[in-house]
């Protein structure tokens, strides 16, 4: 760079430009390959999610489909909208409002084995606090549903 | 009947500050004649917190023929939450941001003496401005008093995780921050509009950014804590989009701070730093749109109402425009400032100021990334901590690091003789470094950011080396100290992330876990209750070699609105925070115990207090030293 610039504005403002491009090359570079999808079941069946890439999966817990093994502190159970279901394994404390035929969003990544392994399970927390995909799905599945009926 | 009274007041306000953008920015406001506008700002700042007050005294008296307080409070809450309450909704909240707004310009119109007349006037008018837009969404789409025929017998309730003390405190210390930046935007606005850019701008400007900051930190720090304990996943930062938008005008306001300095002591960076005076308020707006428009998920968004979103965005939408119109066309007027040397302070604070800038753009890109694909594609998509520690981790470092150089430079140009000084601390953090990546766990970042951390620790006194420590000004020591304080946090981030230690179990009643250096018995399953909620309580007698504590985590029920709540209990101890959770009971009777042995985690909110103590050491400083001058004149 040039010690004594005839336009010491002119360089800072190339400064400026050089840093608001590497910011948004670096989040380019960032999103690229971390962020998490949302999928519904559906998806799943699709096979639109990649094994092991961070995601987030979310439906309604399916009716009778909860599973707790033996350790005290795993469970397992599947997530469905309707078309299809999707087995998932979380160890840790659930949610207070986690339960069948009411909607949940887990994230996690997808094993190799088709079941889906949540870090992290959100469910409906009370009626003014339901996260926008869980409520777009849990009208979907209402919806579905209804249909069947 | 009071209800009608505050709403009153609102509309009064609310035509009093359209007339204080006309004075302050019409025809007339540059021929000096508008003297009435000071007392406008003053009885306008006056009124809305009038209006505050009003809708305090409703929710203290649990008014429920209020409908905001019917939705939100309950008569058998405690005092503490009826009052804090009044901020835990949608309407309420943007009243107290409203009200902050209006208390600025109150303030900006009382104290502010030595900034050049026409600058003043033009800077009340743009606060006037900012305020009519902010009051007439309040008025059109959250009216906070809007009366409820027939009154209901009882409240709703306050959602149960805001029912803390946190409740109290975050929330008005982060609009204090938030809101207080409108000053300096306003002032940025005035003096682009006369031209002014000098250094009677930023010593007119500064205290109110040092101010908006310190209340940043502080309301950021306490966020922190509150989610860190309340809910229960004991982490301390989700990097959620809602904090994140308190993040980033955070991170403007600190470029903002040091360009500032620039423009304070040399007169140079003019546009540069009234380009960010307005770049941190519209964050604090971009903030408030993400939050209060409900497109976002979380304890912080009250309601899904597309309409108000919309209105925000509009808002959100003229005032940034018009903000970087006005810089557009009138920047280019402004007279270069003078130069400096590659090698000096100046240089040194632009480049803190482009690395921030920088993390700002990651955090901006980041946390409005998903929603611009959702409106485009329609596809999901969430953005969390791999993305942000990934982009913005080794450029926070980088920073970090830089922090010990800048403060060795003379302002305009340095031979860098006494960069020499920074040898020690700089074998330190290598010594550090290779230590950790030889011996411990744990990533490559976090053992880059301990090294980086004990480099910084010792670099940061360094500005101190060779002064009369009692004649150094209070303003230099708030720089230490913040800057010490960087390296405390790092410290905390870096050490709780290597060396946590997680166990989780279903245990029985007198089942004996450990977790880390601690033994945790498990003692007893107890049912308690407190006023409004009923708990099943477990007793924990935990014990790290010698003397034993109870920990009592419970698991509490709401019943107003239902609900139920983890509540973790905490062993604090120098080297760290021992955090447990009482989980689900098992089929089989046993109880699910999640237990975290977290080393120096106190210190991540333990730096924050340190760099909000070194703002307000340099607030005081300088404020000490104007007072002196004047009293001297």
């Amino acid at each position: 760079m040039i010690a004594k610039p005839k336009h010491q504005r002119l360089v800072l403002i190339v400064i400026a430009a050089i840093a608001v491009g590497a910011a948004v090359l670096l989040a380019m570079w960032g999103l690229r390959d971390r962020a998490a999808y949302f999928f519904t079941p559906t998806d799943i069946a699709a096979g639109k999610a990649t094994v092991g890439e961070p995601a987030r999966l979310g439906g309604m817990v399916s009716a009778g489909s909860i599973q707790r093994l033996p350790d005290g502190v795993t469970i397992r159970f599947r997530v469905g909208d309707g078309a299809a279901q999707v087995p998932v394994q979380y160890r840790g404390i659930l949610p207070d409002l986690f339960q069948e035929n009411s909607g949940a969003v887990a994230e996690g990544r997808m094993a190799s084995d088709g079941t889906f392994v949540a870090d992290n399970i959100l469910a409906k927390h009370d009626e003014r606090y339901m996260p926008p995909e869980l409520g777009n799905a849990a009208a979907e599945h209402k919806a579905a549903t209804t249909i069947q009926q | 009947m009071i209800a009608e009274v505050g709403l009153a007041a609102l509309w009064l306000a609310a035509a009093l500050s359209l007339l204080q953008a006309i004075l302050g920015l019409g025809p007339e406001a540059l021929k000096d004649s508008s003297r009435p506008i000071r007392g406008v700002a003053v009885v306008q700042g006056a009124l809305t917190a009038f209006a505050m007050l009003i809708l305090v005294v409703l929710f203290a008296r649990t008014d429920l023929s209020v409908a905001l307080v019917a939705d939100n409070s309950h008569s058998a809450k405690q005092m503490l939450y009826k009052l804090s309450g009044t901020w835990g909704n949608h309407e309420g909240s943007m009243l107290l941001w409203v009200t902050v707004l209006g208390a600025s310009g109150a303030v900006l119109a009382l104290l502010s003496r030595r900034l050049d007349e026409r600058t003043f006037i033009a800077a009340l008018g743009a606060q006037g401005a900012l305020a009519l837009g902010f009051f007439t969404f309040l008025l059109l789409a959250s009216n906070p008093f809007a009366r409820l025929d027939p009154a209901v017998a009882e409240g709703r309730g306050l959602n149960p995780l805001l029912q803390d003390p946190g409740l109290a405190f975050h929330p008005p210390t982060l609009y204090f921050g938030y809101v207080g930046l409108s000053v300096a935007f306003s002032l940025a606005v005035g003096a682009l509009l006369t031209a002014r850019v000098d250094r009677e701008l930023a010593r007119a400007m500064r205290p109110w950014v040092l101010g908006a900051w310190i209340f940043l930190t502080l309301g950021i720090a306490a966020g922190s804590y509150w989610a860190y304990y309340e809910l229960g996943w004991g982490g301390w930062w989700f990097w959620d989009p809602v904090e994140n938008a308190s993040l980033m005008p955070w991170l403007a306001t600190t470029a903002l701070l040091h360009s500032l300095n620039v423009l304070a002591a040399r007169d140079s960076l003019r546009a540069w730093t009234v380009m960010l005076a307005m770049i941190a308020f519209s964050m604090s707006m971009v903030g408030t749109f993400l939050v209060r428009s409900g497109i976002l998920t979380s304890v912080h968004s009250f309601a899904v109402d597309p309409q108000r979103g919309t209105f925000l965005l509009i808002l959100l939408g003229i005032y940034v425009g018009a903000a970087l119109t006005l810089f557009a066309l009138r920047s280019p007027k402004l007279s270069e400032g003078p130069r400096f040397e590659l090698v000096s302070r100046e240089a040194a604070l632009v480049g803190n100021n482009l690395l921030l800038s920088v993390i700002l753009g990651i955090v901006f890109i980041g946390t409005l990334y998903p929603l611009f694909v959702e409106a485009v594609s329609g596809e999901k998509l969430s953005v969390g901590a791999p993305y942000f520690n990934a982009a913005a981790g080794p450029i926070a470092l980088v920073l970090a690091a830089l922090i010990g150089v800048g403060p060795l430079l003379d302002w305009r140009s340095d031979s860098g003789a006494r960069l020499k000084r920074l040898a020690i601390p700089v074998l330190g953090g290598i010594t550090v470094l290779a230590v950790l990546l030889f011996v411990g766990d744990g990533g490559l970042l976090e053992k880059l950011a301990l090294g980086v951390a004990a480099m910084l620790s010792v670099a940061s006194l360094l500005p101190l080396l060779g002064r009369k420590l009692r004649r150094t000004p209070l303003a230099t020591w708030g720089m230490v100290v913040a800057h010490f304080g960087v390296a405390v946090a790092i410290v905390g981030i870096a050490a709780s992330s290597i060396w946590t230690r997680e166990t989780l179990v279903a245990a029985q009643v007198g089942e004996q876990v450990s977790v880390g250096p601690w033994l945790v018995r498990f003692h007893s399953v107890v049912p308690t209750a407190g006023p409004n909620w009923t708990a099943i309580e477990a007793e924990l007698r935990v014990t790290k070699g010698s003397g034993v504590s109870l920990l009592k985590p419970q698991a509490r029920f709401y019943s107003d609105p239902p609900t139920e709540t983890t509540e973790s209990a905490i062993k604090t101890v120098l080297s760290g925070q021992l955090y447990t959770v009482l989980g689900k009971r098992t089929a089989d009777g046993r109880w699910q115990l999640r237990l975290w042995w977290k080393p120096l985690v106190t210190l991540i909110w333990l730096g924050g207090l340190l760099i909000a103590l070194g703002g307000a050491l340099s607030l005081g400083g300088r404020a000490a030293r104007a007072w002196r001058k004047e009293r001297l004149a």
